[in-house]
């Protein structure tokens, strides 16, 4: 069984060259029963991991630098490969005319650029090992490069915007390769001489307590600030999601700029327990500014693909603080915080996708009045805008709620000011609902906009009933994350205090 | 009278075939152009080189066990036994840089072969003598005329480099640079096409290239004075003791560096590179990029890890200013670049930057433990190896590409000449992509696995800050090979411009160096632990 992870993690790439290889009129086909059957396996392997399957495996990969193709699932691993194989069929879906705007790649590059972006995170999500997660931490830039460059409305701001993508990306990226570096001669130095990168092993090693341990956890902060866009290294993402296609957004903003907070976890917090601790005053003001940023920011943006970017800089900052808050609930308010917004913003951008193909203009101005026009339309934004800023009910309350109450027992001040950013976050949600959707709509938007088809409706529902699903009874989620966000916590050296949420015989 | 004694010396002929293959198949390749009929020499040459090549790496790989390559025994010192003829060292990293610089010029020589992209030719001027647009040159154009001497005076040089590379001798090691050196001078004169241009750059070449080995060798005469010996030993020697006086080994140890970062590429020694490179035929500018840095890059670590080696103290610092210029000064002038051949040259200034990176680290990783047992991590010597043959499989791919890219029946180099090729082309565009990701040392290809090696061991070596800066200047340098893919990949295709079919040759070298590339960058393991197998050089 164990080589079903790679397989699963291999299967989209196979898709991707198939789609590159097939007719131009099949590959749209091809690309979705590739994205649909790796959602199949996804489901298996989750389900064999629940019950205690071991799918762990480990090549070896590059000897000489203690380095082995390792693959093995953990709470946080699922969690995260889960939203991944559930986000990309449907933005395949969404996506499904993405030919005909007179785009100059066809819908055969696309899906296979999807495609190869998934099986990147795919394998960044399930890898024990420093080195494969810093190889395809990278290797996911590539695609997106052309995702960003090869559709934007604007070609020379589409290839400055990925060019800036791209930069932000490789400087982070070799921000994390120094970092690597550093762990592959901290972990020399506790053993004696032999180099080891492989996460459960470096795990029982003390890598802490010198000042090459400080400059190493900084690095990796550095590199998943960026990656996870944190002010003040934000700036390239609102234009990387400006000038994608709502897929592409939806993809970038929900699945990769994950592997930075999920890199925290996996690297900050857990290897580096003390100099994290050493680090968190600093960490957490960072998180406070960008809550605050990105909130503010995003009521003054005029564009919604943009604004809905600016609205993720916000939810990353409350991500961050539930990470460093090193309290069992906050970290698992935190991982479930990062799979509500992959489902939340991935809706957002899809819909936000809708309007802007009816329009031909992303612009907040452009719209008004679309509710009496497209009912369906207006309502589903209006659910995912408010997922998005954690209406209760909804998933992201939940995973909220836990970061604020779990930050709560260590520090009540930056608990109380980031109480705050849920205030903004309800502004910009509806202001921008009141500009788009109410009021009365122009000529040009009557003649341009009308209801959304079933298609497009496929392709968001199923987030949104699992944004509402999960709202209501968040237990199967929080089953899968807590116990790994006790385990992490107590590596860390962290509260843990009694789960917030009763999970009834599973203790 | 005296009578001088004279004893000759005990020679393993077998340990030196490699080197007296590819030196006698050079001279016999002169033999050839004075006794094979015209129509002949372009194939006999041609077949004698590709010949002797394989020859010289069968007869690499038949000594393989004896260094005890192919595994590590507990305890036997695998990867140390070397085999000292005096003034030449036969050892691991002796046997792996034949190894590496026997594969380059066998992919090089391909590419000097090639004739169907050319238009029925080779791409070397049909009569160097002749006065560029005169009538003799018309005449021997019309008449295809061809300069198949190309072939020895390539064979000749990597001789030359052969023996730079073994040589623990200053003498030698001055002798053989030499080799080196004329015949590449002669072969960067040949273009077919803009031969003034040809002329200019192997001019440019000569002089400065003169004034290089000027310096090395006075600086051999400097550390002469200073040591008495002109042998590595001998140096290291008088070094330990602490004889002589410090300011000759100062100057010495200046001048030797630079005669061989002139050879690398080098910052300060680098200005003849961008323009020899434009200037030089594509095929011989892919040799002289490759291969020429192996072997500088070998004979600079030889000679100071082992003849200067007690001095370190002395010469780290100077690494390291040199390894930071090189890397800024590459990334940021290659940015504006707008010629192709000259956007490689200052790219391969800039791996020579990341190259010497791993020379200052100088980490040495044989370590012996408790139970006896050799233990062979990654150090300097092999991780700079590792980083040789990435950058060589990449660098090879590219100029492969730059003779295939032609207009009006000629090499269009020009940047603005490439748009749109990699969407025209689609299997030109991989090519391109796959050596430029490499080259920009992007995970899952050779280069990554390439930069990781040095840096690890550099940091290994104490210099992690110089790792931290090196870093940051891979940004700037990937900004360069990215803007080069944003003009194969997003603007329109120029008229006029084609990409030609490639010849058998050529296919061989694009197949072989993208191969090369993805191998060594998705399975590593193999290469690195063979490199690191092959140990530290040996002090005779």
């Amino acid at each position: 069984m164990t080589w079903l992870t790679t397989v699963l993690a291999l299967l989209p790439l196979l898709g991707a060259a198939a789609c590159a290889l097939s007719k131009p009129g099949a590959a749209r086909q091809v690309g979705l029963v590739a994205a649909g059957a790796t959602l199949g396996l996804g489901a298996v392997v989750a389900v064999l991991w629940w019950r205690g399957h071991d799918l762990s495996q480990s090549v070896a990969w590059l000897p000489a630098l203690g380095s082995s193709y390792d693959l093995s699932l953990d709470g946080v691993g699922v969690a995260m490969v889960a939203l991944t194989v559930f986000l990309t069929p449907l933005v395949l879906v969404a996506e499904w005319k993405v030919a005909e705007g007179g785009r100059r790649w066809g819908a055969k590059v696309y899906s296979a650029l999807i495609l190869a972006v998934e099986s990147c995170a795919l394998f960044v999500f399930m890898t024990g090992d420093v080195m494969v997660f810093y190889l395809f931490f990278e290797a996911g830039l590539i695609p997106m490069y052309f995702l960003i460059a090869g559709w934007g409305q604007n070609q020379a701001q589409a290839r400055s915007a990925a060019l800036k993508f791209l930069l932000f990306g490789l400087a982070g990226g070799l921000v994390l390769l120094g970092a690597v570096v550093g762990t592959a001669a901290l972990s020399a130095q506790a053993t004696g001489g032999e180099i080891s990168l492989n996460l459960a092993r470096l795990a029982e090693l003390d890598l802490g307590g010198s000042t090459l341990a400080k400059v190493t956890l900084v690095a990796f902060f550095v590199a998943f600030a960026l990656k996870a866009p944190m002010v003040p290294a934000h700036t390239w993402l609102p234009a990387a999601a400006a000038q994608s296609t709502p897929g592409g957004a939806a993809l970038m903003v929900g699945v990769l700029d994950k592997l930075g907070t999920f890199g925290m976890i996996r690297f900050c917090v857990a290897l580096f327990p003390g100099e994290s601790a050493w680090a968190t005053p600093a960490v957490v003001v960072l998180a406070l500014v960008s809550i605050f940023y990105g909130a503010l920011a995003a009521i003054g943006q005029q564009n919604l693909m943009r604004l809905v970017a600016f609205t993720s800089i916000s939810h990353f900052g409350f991500m961050v603080l539930g990470i460093f808050a090193l309290t069992t609930p906050a970290m698992t308010g935190s991982i479930f915080y990062m799979v509500n917004h992959g489902l939340s913003t991935g809706a957002l951008f899809l819909l936000v996708g809708y309007l802007a193909h009816r329009r031909g203009s992303a612009e907040i101005t452009a719209f008004g009045g679309v509710a009496k026009l497209a009912p369906v339309l207006a309502g589903f934004t209006l659910v995912a805008g408010l997922a998005g800023c954690a209406l209760p009910g909804t998933s992201s309350f939940v995973s909220e709620f836990l970061v604020m109450s779990g930050t709560w027992p260590r520090f009540h001040i930056v608990a109380g000011i980031a109480a705050g950013g849920t205030i903004l976050a309800a502004l910009y949600i509806l202001w921008m609902y009141q500009r788009v959707m109410t009021g009365t709509p122009t000529d040009e938007v009557v003649a341009q906009v009308g209801e959304i088809d079933w298609r497009e409706r496929l392709a968001v529902a199923p987030l949104l009933i699992a944004l509402l699903g999960l709202g209501f009874f968040p237990r199967p989620a929080l089953a899968v994350i807590e116990p790994a966000s006790q385990q992490i916590t107590a590596q860390a050296g962290g509260q843990a205090l009694e789960p917030v949420v009763d999970l009834g015989g599973n203790d | 009278m005296i009578w001088l004694e004279f004893t000759a010396p005990a020679i393993d002929y077998a340990r030196l075939a490699p080197f007296i293959i590819v030196l006698g198949a050079a001279c016999l390749g002169v033999l050839v152009e004075a006794f094979v009929e015209r129509t002949w020499r372009h194939e006999v040459q041609t077949g004698l080189s590709v010949i002797a090549l394989l020859g010289a790496v069968v007869a690499v790989i038949a000594q393989w066990d004896s260094y005890g390559l192919a595994d590590s025994v507990a305890g036997s010192g695998a990867g140390l036994i070397g085999f000292d003829f005096g003034s030449v060292m036969i050892d691991g990293p002796t046997q792996i840089a034949w190894l590496t610089l026997l594969g380059f010029t066998l992919l090089s020589l391909l590419l000097f072969a090639e004739r169907s992209v050319h238009g029925g030719h080779s791409a070397f001027t049909s009569a160097a003598a002749a006065i560029p647009g005169s009538r003799s040159e018309a005449e021997a154009t019309s008449a295809q005329l061809e300069h198949a001497e190309v072939f020895p005076l390539a064979l000749f040089s990597l001789a030359g480099m052969m023996l730079l590379t073994a040589g623990q001798d200053l003498l030698v090691m001055f002798v053989a640079l030499e080799i080196l050196s004329l015949p590449l001078y002669v072969l960067a004169a040949l273009a077919r096409h803009r031969r003034l241009g040809s002329q200019e750059a192997a001019l440019k070449y000569f002089l400065l290239g003169a004034a290089a080995s000027g310096m090395f060798l006075f600086g051999a005469a400097l550390l002469f004075a200073y040591s008495g010996s002109f042998d590595l030993a001998g140096l290291a020697l008088a070094q330990t003791a602490g004889v002589g006086s410090d300011w000759l080994l100062i100057a010495g140890l200046a001048l030797v560096a630079a005669g061989l970062l002139f050879k690398i590429g080098a910052v300060p020694f680098h200005q003849w590179a961008p323009d020899v490179y434009q200037g030089a035929p594509t095929p011989v500018t892919g040799f002289m990029s490759v291969a020429t840095k192996v072997a500088a890059v070998f004979a600079l670590l030889r000679l100071f890890y082992v003849g200067l080696g007690p001095s370190w103290w002395t010469w780290r610092p100077v690494f390291v200013v040199a390894a930071i210029a090189t890397m800024a000064l590459g990334a940021v002038v290659g940015i504006v670049q707008s010629d192709v051949k000259r956007l490689l040259a200052y790219s391969s200034i800039t791996h020579a930057g990341f190259i010497l990176v791993g020379v200052a680290g100088a980490f040495t990783a044989v370590s012996l433990a408790a139970d006896g047992t050799i233990s062979h991590a990654l150090g300097s010597v092999a991780s700079i190896t590792t980083y040789l043959v990435a950058y060589g499989c990449a660098t090879l791919g590219c100029f492969a590409c730059v003779t295939l890219v032609q207009s009006q029946g000629r090499e269009a180099t020009d940047l603005a000449a490439w748009s749109g090729l990699g969407r025209s082309k689609p299997w030109f565009g991989a090519v391109m992509l796959i050596s430029l990701l490499s080259l920009a040392g992007i995970p899952l290809t050779a280069g990554f696995v390439g930069k990781l090696t040095v840096f690890v061991a550099a940091w290994r070596g104490g210099l992690w800050w110089l790792v931290l800066v090196a870093i940051v200047l891979s940004v700037v340098a990937v900004y360069v090979y990215f803007r080069l893919v944003a003009v194969l990949f997003f603007q329109p295709p120029r008229p006029g411009v084609e990409v030609k079919t490639p010849g058998p040759a050529t296919v061989v070298v694009l197949a072989l160096s993208v191969l090369g590339t993805l191998a060594f960058g998705l399975v590593p393991g193999p290469l690195t632990k063979l490199l690191a197998s092959v140990g530290a050089f040996l002090v005779p």
